[in-house]
């Protein structure tokens, strides 16, 4: 027998706004006016207050975290195609989205800040929280695609992962597992091209991270990650399939990252000035202020009163931020028991007794080191 | 009654959980058709089909990590990892999400799963298939580790597990699947976890073991009541975390000797903690230290020479006799 070559399915590009506004009119998708703008507020708003998480980082007045600027197209233009009752499993770039999902900047800004409640999923929304061990949360967001097919569900999950993530285990087995039992999960990929300080090319030696699909017998697209619309247009078509019983779907998002790795990453150590400029003149956020101007749904006017009216928002935000973690029930260090368990061990119990015991010494007293048999030296430590 | 072994104990927790809450998944490898390469699965698969019995690919990380998505759904998966030698690749779904969800969004999502696996060595098995690592799990703030010793208290203990608001990891001593047999009762009962039983009682000293090491710690009790007139109380933990301290400390305070009996390596083992917890409630009424029989601080050896490894009747009762006579 002969070597012939198999057929296989072919990666496409999909690209509809691009970097200079230019529409393409036929993949255009059909979005109504107050859905464009609303796309566009949250986009707006996960820059504003990235931008402004990075100033209070500087100031002190944050944790360290990693910024979101430049991913908003790829976060709003998927997220906007669930409803409620689809679910949506973020990694941790995905701010815009999440504050469209129900998210409160408030718990943003705590969970940068060292505060669980930021984690805390409200009340009828149908998230995960922000995962940090990378590639993880794929396998949940398969877990939830499959318990939806075993209970004949029609609902979705929208879920991220990154370049680098594209390298774990955990990708692949949830990426397989989704596969293997039609999972409805869209697998957004937020391909920034660096894994922190590694480039793509280190990540590995293929044309691109969409072409893996093939490897799972699924869809799979590359898009524009700069191009809100074709993101949109993707994970639209992805969503439809997964519904009707089609299966997962692998969107690949090229972007890049405009920003560090998070706050305490200093990219200069590994890649040039010049190619951090010519990806900011790609901003998500330009070219769709372009697109939405040329198309009479948001002036300039428009658009700088609903920055200042977000700006004021966030401002407030932070300062209810700042009020909540001075709270008793946020700032009180006991309560790092109180959710381990539904039911708290005995165990457990003597351990939050003797922490209580601890806190309330040192409370009455300042220096709880010292021996109170021990008469206090008097001596000053040396300088 | 049913007289029945633990193996079969187990598959018969594993059907009345399916039967009675439709959110109970079996997941894993070869737990199908195949129904286990220890047969714990037999009937599941032909009595509630592929949806609800889901033969998953070999991967073990995928298993945790899916079961962990449909338990936040509102699913009560219940995963088997064919051999816990296996489970590392698991292990981080475990520690990084499994055992947080709870705690990370102050109570409103939370991870009711069970992860069964055969777990310790005496069957003459290859290499990586007869690993004692329960002390990891046990190391793990959120998760609950249940080890059961016999057919009734397996499937109780099953049951309890599967009805459990938080993570479970059901380490099942693969020596005792087919060691012995015994009644169980017809009717479905459950047992609390982390609470350990006093199995065997005594005045003179106190054994706290659990598993496939229970076997020769009663042995070395009944041997020492015939052949030294010693009343040894013997505890079986049945849940290593969270620890049943109380029982333990209790027992000691009347008994003033005690000794820990347990297959996994001994740095950092469940001894240890069981010991500093007798030396932090009970020191002053110890009349002798506190002794261990553990597997030694090296991997598992080969079948050849498995034996010499695990604790035994013998080392048991050396080891009390060492502290009865201190």
């Amino acid at each position: 027998m002969p070597r012939k070559p198999i057929e296989l399915p072919r990666i496409e590009l999909l690209s509809i706004l691009d970097e200079n506004a230019e529409l393409d009119k036929a993949l255009e998708p059909k979005i109504d006016p107050a859905g464009l703008k609303e796309m566009y507020r949250f986009m707006l708003l996960g820059r504003r207050a990235d931008e402004r998480m990075l100033l209070l980082q500087r100031q002190g007045r944050m944790g360290t975290f990693p910024q979101a600027s430049g991913h908003e197209a790829i976060s709003m233009g998927s997220v906007y195609t669930i409803t409620k009752d689809d679910w949506h499993v973020p990694a941790y770039r995905e701010l815009a989205g999440m504050l469209y999902r129900g998210w409160t900047l408030e718990q943003m800004f705590l969970y940068w800040n060292g505060f669980e409640e930021g984690a805390r999923v409200p009340d009828g929304v149908n998230d995960l929280p922000v995962c940090v061990p990378i590639a993880s949360q794929l396998l949940h967001a398969t877990g939830i695609g499959m318990a939806m097919r075993i209970k004949n569900e029609k609902k979705v999950v929208m879920t991220y992962f990154g370049d680098g993530a594209a390298s774990e285990g955990d990708t692949h087995e949830a990426l397989n597992f989704a596969s293997v039992f039609q999972a409805p999960v869209v697998f957004i990929c937020l391909n920034n091209q660096y894994a922190i300080s590694v480039p793509l090319s280190k990540q590995m030696r293929c044309e691109t991270i969409a072409q893996r699909a093939i490897g799972y017998g699924i869809p799979g697209i590359r898009v524009d990650g700069n191009d809100v619309l074709a993101v949109y247009a993707a994970a639209k078509e992805a969503v439809e399939r997964a519904r009707n019983g089609g299966g997962p779907t692998l969107i690949e998002c090229l972007t890049y990252r405009i920003t560090p790795h998070t706050t305490a990453d200093d990219p200069k150590r590994y890649r040039s000035d010049e190619e951090c400029q010519l990806w900011m003149k790609r901003d998500p956020l330009l070219r769709f202020a372009k697109y939405l101007e040329k198309k009479g749904v948001l002036s300039e006017k428009e658009r700088n009163e609903m920055e200042a009216e977000l700006d004021a928002t966030i401002k407030s935000a932070v300062q209810n931020a700042e009020q909540m973690a001075k709270s008793e029930e946020l700032a009180n260090p006991l309560n790092m028991f109180d959710y381990l368990y539904n039911d708290i061990p005995q165990s457990l119990q003597e351990q939050k007794d003797e922490l209580a015991q601890h806190l309330a010494k040192k409370k009455s007293k300042s220096k709880v080191h010292v021996n109170p048999q021990k008469q206090p030296a008097n001596v000053l430590p040396r300088a | 009654m049913v007289e029945m072994n633990m193996a079969k104990a187990i598959n018969l927790a594993l059907h009345e959980a399916m039967e009675r809450d439709d959110r109970v998944v079996v997941m894993g490898e070869d737990v199908g058709p195949d129904e286990g390469v220890f047969r714990v699965t037999e009937g599941l698969w032909s009595k509630f089909g592929e949806k609800r019995v889901i033969d998953t690919p070999l991967a073990e990380s995928g298993i945790v990590g899916t079961a962990i998505g449909m338990a936040l759904y509102g699913m009560r998966p219940v995963c088997e990892i064919q051999f816990s030698g296996f489970d590392y690749y698991s292990f981080h779904q475990l520690e990084c999400h499994a055992s947080r969800f709870r705690n990370r969004t102050r109570g409103r999502l939370s991870v009711p799963m069970v992860m069964r696996a055969p777990y310790g060595g005496g069957i003459r098995a290859i290499e990586h298939h007869s690993e004692s690592r329960e002390a990891i799990y046990a190391h793990t703030p959120g998760l609950k580790v249940v080890i059961p010793s016999g057919p009734r208290n397996a499937r109780a203990l099953l049951h309890s597990a599967i009805q459990d608001a938080d993570p479970v990891i059901y380490y099942e001593p693969k020596a005792v699947y087919r060691l012995f047999r015994e009644d169980v009762p017809e009717k479905m009962e459950t047992l609390p976890i982390g609470q350990a039983q006093v199995v065997r009682k005594g005045k003179d000293i106190t054994l706290v073991s659990y598993g496939a090491s229970l076997r020769p710690t009663l042995e070395a009790a009944e041997i020492l009541e015939e052949d030294d007139g010693v009343k040894a109380e013997v505890i079986d933990l049945l849940t290593i975390s969270p620890l049943d301290g109380a029982t333990i400390v209790d027992s000691v305070r009347k008994t003033g000797r005690a000794v820990v009996v347990h297959e996994g390596p001994r740095t950092c083992g469940l001894a240890a903690e069981i010991i500093a917890r007798i030396n932090e409630k009970v020191l002053l009424y110890l009349e002798a230290p506190v002794k261990r029989v553990t597997g030694y601080d090296v991997p598992i050896p080969y079948f050849s020479k498995e034996q010499a490894y695990l604790p035994d009747a013998d080392k048991v009762l050396s080891a009390c006799r060492e502290t009865l006579s201190f």
